[in-house]
């Protein structure tokens, strides 16, 4: 099957599971007992006019299946509909996604840079005490929860000063220049990226490690080793090559988790992403945001796996997509 | 030692001793293994004995002495010789400039900490009422080791008793998700075809949805004023909700190669009932990969749950939970060097998962050599 064939067919089969889950999404938003208005109602000087008009923009009023109908309808033709606090859904979520997006792609280039490396080494040294001690390190990593890790960096920055408590901006951001607001930025995001790449790195350099370590084992190493060709060129143009498919899986599975993956640390660290608007959507029952960053989240799930497959097939023609 | 005269059968019972004995010798050999069970029996055994260990109970608090640091132990006497520990109780004074409260030791009485005292009475194990505790002093004064939250309760005891609500999560989730994953994986890849098909999209459908996501859209559905153990008994059905899909698909594709083998074609030819069949020889071939799995699964509970605590979604207060408490952490993170403590219950969820994760790979090791990449 040729490949955009087979792209075509993946998109056509996803169509049904993103309509199971916005059916999922939605019954499980209106199942919440949160009334998105109770702020209103409790206010005396709000009158009951005012409420119904909110509840006629936000369509509240209509019954639940109706209330599917019309934000699936909207959302085909690309309306998000608007939020609960008044705006266009579709622009706050860019934000926000926007800065988790930045937040994660940094993550991942450091991750990959450092766990690649690393992976190689601790194989190629197998045993010796850099191996060890990379061991040690991952395993520190697997168990240690974002939010731990969030909070001693949080630690540090304060005992020190040399680094921002939390946020993504300083206070007097919008009147830098634009080289300077870069740069605030990237002094921000040092905290969160330090945390998230060290999560992330244990379970990636483990996986290089023993990838390269069973293709080590292979015979057409020894063939190579036999032929006398030099320890770098049977490493990195024999082994590494073959060891890497597992690894754009593994790739695969981090850009689906480039929207969703964060969460927890974004909100621990104050920073302006996804995972905290989709929280308050969720608090606030504000059904357009939380739907959309729902179905977004899924859309990059599936994509990412889309992605990985593709370039399994990419790297190693051996692979054929049916 | 007697030994039988008759040369000995290894009936299946006993090869089944026999590899459970190896399995658990060959873990206990291990050192990191060793290391990891004796603390995670130190930490359910902190955890039953809760009431025992700690010198205040749960919902105990003081309110004159909120955001209290850890009391202080003197083993000096005053003319500065050693003697048994002893405390002062403190007094709380608010700074009318900078409104910052601080706290002061009254050094008019010593109060000695004293052992296996009478307190707080409790039913330990909810069934002997009892009222003894390992140490504790006397009122007025106050034994907080790692000082008291803003209502003035007992961080250290609290400990214990989060330590109740994020333990037993782990393996609650397990109760409830495993037998699903496992029965729906296992039914899905026995009858394949259509049902098959329909059954895996939905399994797909749940875990398309980003997980953490899902978790606070599950975890807001929960009606408010619930009392703490329904709420505790939900948030596990939703944990177990996020986590079964996985399961499931793993034990299809098992399922799928297993039905292939010759004796379920045996069974199968002979008129044995599918799901008998399913029951009796197409699961228990899965055994090793599902204990493996609930090991490294059990982090994965513990941390759901401490995340949703942590964001508010979780265990409410008075409750403890080691999510709950990070809360307070999180609500003021200028505080985390005047009140280092307030990160403890993270430290502690990560000890936990290092013991879990640790078993988990020797596990996988001992179990299945074909997994282990080289290790």
């Amino acid at each position: 099957m040729s490949t955009p064939v087979y792209i075509f067919k993946r998109i056509l089969q996803a169509l049904p599971l993103l309509f199971l889950i916005s059916l999922m999404a939605f019954t499980m938003l209106k199942l919440s007992p949160i009334d998105p208005l109770a702020a209103m109602r409790a206010n005396p000087s709000v009158s009951q006019a005012a409420i119904q008009a909110e509840e006629e923009r936000l369509g509240l009023n209509k019954p639940a299946p109706v209330q599917y109908a019309i934000w699936l309808t909207s959302t085909l033709q690309g309306n998000l509909g608007v939020s609960t606090t008044g705006g266009s859904v579709a622009i706050r979520l860019m934000q926000h996604a926007g800065n988790t997006l930045l937040l994660n792609v940094v993550t991942l280039f450091f991750t990959w840079l450092i766990a690649l490396p690393a992976g190689v080494y601790a194989a190629v040294h197998r045993g010796k005490f850099l191996d060890k001690l990379f061991g040690l390190i991952t395993a520190i990593g697997m168990s240690m929860p974002t939010f731990l890790l969030a909070f001693l960096f949080l630690m540090f920055a304060l005992a020190t000063h040399w680094l921002p408590i939390g946020g993504m901006t300083s206070s007097d951001f919008a009147e830098r220049d634009t080289l300077s607001q870069i740069l605030d930025i990237a002094y921000h995001l040092i905290i969160p990226v330090c945390v998230l790449t060290f999560v992330s790195l244990a379970g990636i350099q483990r996986q290089v490690r023993s990838n390269l370590l069973d293709v080590l084992r292979a015979d057409y190493v020894r063939s190579a080793r036999a032929k006398g060709l030099s320890e770098e060129v049977v490493i990195y143009k024999h082994a590494l090559r073959n060891a890497i498919n597992p690894l754009i899986t593994l790739l695969g599975f981090e850009f689906a988790g480039l929207l969703s993956g964060a969460a927890l640390t974004e909100m621990v660290l104050a920073y302006p992403g996804l995972g905290r608007l989709t929280l308050e959507g969720v608090l606030t029952k504000d059904m357009n945001l939380v739907m959309a960053s729902i179905m977004l989240g899924a859309v990059m799930l599936i994509t990412g796996n889309l992605v990985a497959d593709l370039l399994l097939k990419f790297t190693d023609p051996r692979i054929t997509v049916e | 030692m007697v030994s039988s005269a008759a040369p000995q059968v290894s009936t299946p019972a006993r090869v089944k001793a026999d590899l459970k004995h190896t399995i658990l010798s060959r873990m206990w050999k291990d050192k990191v293994a060793r290391a990891a069970l004796i603390g995670l029996f130190l930490l359910y055994f902190s955890a039953l004995f809760a009431d025992v260990l700690t010198p205040y109970g749960m919902e105990f608090n003081d309110p004159n002495v909120g955001n209290a640091p850890a009391t202080l132990l003197h083993i000096h006497n005053d003319n500065g010789e050693l003697c048994l520990p002893y405390v002062y109780p403190v007094k709380q004074e608010n700074d009318p400039t900078t409104y910052r409260q601080t706290f002061s030791e009254i050094k008019t009485a010593k109060y000695p900490v004293k052992f296996l005292v009478k307190g707080e009475s409790y039913k330990l194990l909810g069934l002997i009422p009892m009222d003894l505790h390992l140490f504790g002093v006397d009122s007025p004064a106050r034994i907080y080791l790692l000082g008291a939250d803003m209502n003035g309760r007992d961080n250290y005891s609290r400990l214990y008793f989060g330590a109740q609500k994020s333990l037993t999560i782990g393996f609650l989730g397990l109760f409830i998700a495993f037998p699903i994953g496992i029965f729906y994986g296992a039914m899905a890849g026995y009858i394949g075809g259509m049902a098959d098909n329909l059954m895996m999209r939905f399994a797909e459908a749940v875990m398309s949805i980003p997980s953490f996501y899902l978790l606070i859209g599950l975890a807001a559905v929960l009606p408010l004023g619930m009392t703490s153990s329904q709420r505790f008994a939900l948030i596990t059905v939703i944990l177990s909700f996020i986590s079964w899909p996985g399961l499931a698909r793993v034990i299809r594709g098992m399922v799928l190669s297993i039905r292939e083998e010759e004796f379920v074609q045996a069974a199968k030819s002979v008129g044995m009932p599918e799901v008998t069949n399913i029951i009796k020889h197409v699961i228990p071939q899965t055994a090793s990969y599902v204990v493996i799995a609930a090991t490294l699964q059990v982090p994965n509970f513990i941390l759901a749950e401490s995340g949703l605590s942590l964001i508010g979604l979780g265990i409410q207060q008075p409750d403890a939970s080691w999510g709950n408490m990070l809360k307070a952490a999180m609500d003021q993170p200028n505080e985390l060097l005047s009140q280092p403590w307030l990160i403890a219950p993270g430290f502690l969820i990560f000890f936990t998962i290092l013991c879990f994760n640790s078993i988990g790979d020797v596990l996988r090791d001992v179990l299945d050599p074909k997994l282990s990449g080289g290790r």
